[in-house]
């Protein structure tokens, strides 16, 4: 009961904090010089048409331009509520349809980022506690450091440059030409998979690093403690003591930090699906910018900030779920 | 009172018990050699970042139109028959291919041309004020070329080294903004505590829950068009300062809720000492070293920012050149298959960014009291 309670609490904070950074997204939305209409004159104009004064202004009142800005500001929301995310000039079409297109994708890099994380991070991080100073925990370190100093952005040309001249093939995108169009097919599915893991390795391998240092050092400090000496003097196996105990207690920390590691995936996603020319919401997220395409834009980036409150919302209930003082209500 | 007990002490006098507290932190920190390294690493690119205009053989925007996309120039010692002689850079031919035109240059090994130090060359203001002409190294023609030049045929290795200062600064600059934020308005939480505190640290977590780098590029790409270099150098260091604050304002805020209560502040206070005098002579020196290790830890973070900025090209502008503008053009897999030394600045900021964790380390074992 408590444990729904605090659930339910954790939903309403997520919900007000949803409604504050939309108020954020649309100031970013409106900081730009020159409106929707200005934007759709220009579009026309370079199109080579002509736009009168008084097309522009009934395009003012039809959006509601002319009012004042909160005012615009629930409109843009109301609408949300409708599934109307406001007209791409860029694309010339919906928001809704340019997104939706491509939202797909990058939820399945974001989530096979993650997987990857944990799946390497995980057990690494306890190899690397259990041999301590060993050659591979060094390995792990300096990888680790690297790792963690590289921009992203920088590692994905690098990671481009070098299967361009060893291995003479592109690694950009996510499918093959001959898929690019293709329904979705078993075939298809196993073209991404052999494309995917360029992204999810440069997405993933700062954030692996950080993780299996934060496994590393509190296995290291579990592992000196008592209890684990008890365990081991009642004749346990090593493998089961160390899976059942202090590993244990080493997942705290890495359970908690899910919601900040989505925040990292999803922040990093854009600029590596420019560079990569992923067929997900990353370029058309920096072309809307670079475009000052706002609506686009606003809309993108309230979405990245509801994908990171699902994951932290998650996480914190994950870490309800894992630790049992939080789950009985005593902080 | 040092020098007292020394005098007093019959048993000769433990060099540590006697140290002061920024002694002993420097005593932990010589030990951890990987933090040396990377003080000494620090310390260049700050030389580096100060003398640009003495260590470049060329200006940031000045082109060599017979040499664009060049490949880097090897400074050799030994020629074709392993003949020693002072440094020198081969000449070089430029052909085009017969069929794509693309440009092609040969190494033409009959001319030396001998690579010489402390030379005359192009006129820049040294600091700023004085007029002067002499680079560190260089050429008579002027063609080497460490790291290649772009396509404009613009030396690559002057431009890092240029923009060396650019990055540093926008570091050092966003940092020390973020600081003085940091600390306001954390010492407002912390100080006020109550309704305070708590939109305070509800803005913060706002802030922290917006995925940072869809947020600043949002906020870079608002920027007008028109604005000079300097303006977006301005502003987007401020960007980047006034979403880096939360993490010192948090650490700031706990140190000074638990100090709140110790004896020594409640002293100050009867004492009748303003709030501020408060935070600044008595709780802010308790806590100052855990500060700067957050420094430490913010420096390559707003570092990083700014590259990925300006490589989207919603950051710094030409002629105004950071790291992140020289690695703009290499973005495309054309670029890069045809001008890989493109890459190269990228290795300087990999090696400061490791060279900040390492230093962030070792300060932060020797500003932690309960370690040995």
């Amino acid at each position: 009961m408590l444990l729904l309670q605090k659930i339910l609490t954790r939903l309403g904070v997520s919900a007000l904090m949803l409604g504050m950074v939309s108020i954020i997204a649309f100031i970013i939305v409106s900081l730009p010089p020159g409106d929707f209409a200005d934007a759709y004159a220009a579009a026309k104009i370079n199109s080579g048409e002509t736009v009168t004064r008084a097309e522009l202004e009934s395009i003012r009142v039809r959006f509601g331009l002319d009012r004042p800005l909160y005012v615009q500001y629930f409109q843009w929301v109301g609408k949300m509520f409708h599934g109307d995310f406001g007209f791409s000039w860029g694309y010339s079409r919906p928001v809704v349809e340019v997104i939706s297109e491509r939202l797909p994708m990058t939820i399945v890099i974001a989530v096979s980022t993650l997987i990857f994380t944990y799946a390497t991070a995980i057990p690494l991080g306890i190899y690397s506690a259990i041999r301590q100073y060993s050659v591979a925990d060094y390995t792990f370190t300096i990888i680790g450091y690297i790792g963690l100093a590289t921009p992203n952005f920088l590692f994905a040309l690098i990671l481009l440059f070098f299967a361009n001249q060893v291995f003479g093939v592109s690694v950009g995108g996510l499918f093959s030409l001959e898929y690019q169009d293709a329904p979705w097919t078993w075939a298809k599915v196993l073209d991404l998979l052999s494309h995917l893991w360029v992204p999810v390795l440069v997405l993933g391998t700062a954030g692996t690093a950080f993780q299996l240092r934060i496994m590393r050092s509190t296995l290291l400090e579990e592992l000196n403690k008592m209890y684990v000496t008890a365990a081991r003097a009642t004749g346990l196996s090593e493998f089961k003591l160390i899976m059942k105990y202090p590993v244990r207690l080493a997942l705290n920390p890495i359970v908690s930090t899910l919601g900040w590691e989505l925040t990292t995936v999803i922040s990093g996603a854009p600029i590596i699906g420019l560079v990569l020319s992923l067929p997900d919401t990353g370029p058309m997220f920096v072309n809307a910018l670079r475009s000052q395409d706002m609506y686009l834009a606003g809309a993108m980036l309230l979405i990245y900030c509801v994908l990171v409150m699902i994951g932290s919302f998650i996480s914190d209930v994950l870490l309800m779920l894992v630790d049992p003082r939080v789950k009985l209500g005593e902080d | 009172m040092v020098s007292s007990q020394t005098t007093i002490g019959i048993n000769p006098v433990n060099r540590l018990d006697l140290a002061t507290s920024r002694q002993l932190m420097w005593y932990k920190f010589r030990r951890h050699r990987l933090a040396m390294t990377g003080s000494i690493i620090i310390l260049l690119f700050a030389i580096i970042s100060i003398f640009p205009e003495f260590l470049t053989p060329t200006g940031p925007q000045i082109r060599d139109t017979k040499y664009t996309s060049g490949p880097p120039t090897f400074v050799h010692i030994l020629d074709e028959t392993y003949t020693p002689h002072l440094p020198f850079i081969y000449g070089r031919t430029i052909t085009r291919h017969p069929v794509t035109l693309r440009k092609i240059s040969r190494v033409d090994v009959s001319v030396r041309i001998p690579v010489r130090f402390l030379v005359r060359g192009h006129k820049y203001k040294f600091l700023g004020f004085f007029s002067a002409d002499l680079h560190l190294f260089g050429t008579d023609s002027a063609q080497v070329h460490l790291f290649g030049t772009d396509k404009l045929g613009r030396d690559i290795f002057t431009r890092t080294i240029y923009a060396t200062r650019v990055s540093i600064s926008i570091g050092v600059i966003g940092v020390l903004a973020a600081f003085i934020i940091g600390l306001a308005v954390g010492g407002l939480a912390g100080l006020r505590g109550g309704i305070v505190d708590s939109v305070i640290m509800r803005l913060i977590e706002l802030i922290r829950s917006i995925p940072s780098l869809p947020l600043w590029l949002g906020l870079a790409a608002a920027l007008p068009r028109e604005w000079s270099a300097l303006q977006v150098y301005v502003v987007v260091t401020l960007i980047l300062a006034a979403l880096g604050w939360t993490t010192l304002a948090r650490r700031v805020r706990s140190k000074l809720l638990t100090l709140r209560n110790e004896d020594f502040v409640q002293a100050a206070r009867l004492a009748g000492c303003s709030d501020t005098r408060l935070v600044y002579k008595h709780m802010l020196p308790a806590f100052m070293s855990y500060l700067i290790v957050d420094l430490t830890v913010a420096f390559p973070y707003i570092l990083l920012a700014e590259t990925t900025l300006s490589f989207l090209g919603l950051g710094m502008r030409e002629p105004m050149v950071s790291w992140g503008v020289l690695l703009f053009s290499a973005q495309n897999v054309t670029a890069l298959a045809h001008t890989p030394w493109l890459l190269i600045p990228g290795a300087f900021i990999i090696l400061i960014v490791i060279a900040f964790n390492f230093f962030g380390d070792g300060l932060r074992d020797a500003a932690d009291p309960y370690s040995n």
